[in-house]
């Protein structure tokens, strides 16, 4: 049988059931693996794509890469509605499921340990864009631009002006570079005093986001469900309205970005 | 009640959760593919071959 285990997350014994439509990265419905009181959320995958050597060429395929962690979430997103799960890595492969029991076993107190932390607790994430482009033409609507209109000043204008233009142009999107970076950090100074905790990710690439602007924040907060809607006030609330600067909220998420480490980090604030 | 657009996850949010978080276990019974270095590498590459092809938004400002 050249079959592998797919983990999606370890949560503690659920009563609910999940979707009966429910399927994983492969196409096979999840199971539940139980073992020392602890529940891995599993699904079948054909080695054939989720051995090693195989799996490593998969990454580099967007169009995998992209239809595996989707369907990873779905099974995650499921999973949420009935329980707190702790998910796993994209990709966390086992022969069999007793090398799954065996994971379980090995790492049973750390597992508990972060079930505790995170339960009823959901992630939300935030970014902030710096839109040049959109200060640009909220300003150009209003007050008239030097050198006339747009099509037929662009051959008129001396290169004295066009040299001007581009240093004002460059001066005013490092001026909303510099606005929207310092609301950034005052939103996330906010948001992270409401939060029981935050993480700070990497900006955002614009060729692979395909979002407008340049990503200046993007950041993940723990949230206690209970608190979810207050959180989300808070967030609209703060949203300047500035032309050149963008928030956008994403979530509820499972608290991918808070199972770090398995550390017991004091709960200190900053 | 506030209404929060739902739209479709994007691919990079997801990413940056289920390639970045998500507990990582290793241990030898598993096949150490989730190693986290080996699908940074990758992810590297992807962005840059997408960058490649992609012209800088700030590249064309006329």
């Amino acid at each position: 049988m050249t079959a592998l285990r797919y983990v999606y997350a370890v949560c503690r014994p659920f009563r609910s059931a999940l979707q009966a439509q429910l399927t994983g990265v492969a196409g096979a419905p999840p199971k539940q693996l139980t073992h020392h009181g602890l529940i891995a959320v599993v699904s079948t995958v054909p080695e054939a794509d989720f051995a090693e050597e195989p799996l490593r060429a998969h990454l580099e395929d967007l169009d995998w890469l992209t239809a595996t962690a989707r369907a990873h979430q779905q099974v995650i997103d499921a999973l949420t509605v009935v329980t707190t799960p702790l998910p796993l890595r994209l990709a966390t492969v086992f022969r069999d499921d007793s090398g799954v029991r065996t994971m379980i076993e090995a790492r049973e107190e750390a597992f508990r340990r972060v079930l505790d932390r995170l339960e009823g607790q959901v992630e939300w994430g935030v970014k902030v864009y710096a839109e040049p482009e959109a200060a640009e033409a909220a300003d150009s609507a209003g007050a008239g631009r030097v050198g006339g209109d747009a099509v037929s000043g662009r051959d008129a204008v001396s290169g004295r002006d066009y040299l001007r233009q581009r240093r004002m142009q460059t001066r005013a999107r490092e001026d909303i570079w510099q606005k929207a970076a310092a609301f950034a950090g005052r939103l996330h100074e906010k948001l992270s005093a409401f939060a029981e905790d935050s993480r700070l990710h990497a900006p955002q690439n614009a060729a692979l986001s395909g979002a407008s602007g340049q990503n200046v924040l993007n950041a993940a907060y723990l949230v206690p469900r209970a608190d979810s809607e207050e959180f989300v006030e808070l967030v609209d609330r703060e949203k300047d309205d500035a032309p050149g600067i963008r928030v956008e909220l994403t979530g509820p998420w499972a608290a991918y970005s808070f199972t770090g480490e398995f550390a017991e980090e004091p709960e200190v604030e900053p | 009640m506030t209404v929060v657009e739902r739209r479709e996850v994007a691919l990079v949010d997801l990413l940056d959760r289920l390639l970045a978080g998500g507990v990582v276990v290793t241990g030898d019974i598993t096949l150490r593919i989730a190693d986290v270095d080996l699908v940074r590498i990758d992810l590297n590459a992807l962005i840059s071959s997408v960058n490649e092809q992609v012209p800088s938004p700030w590249g064309e400002l006329t």
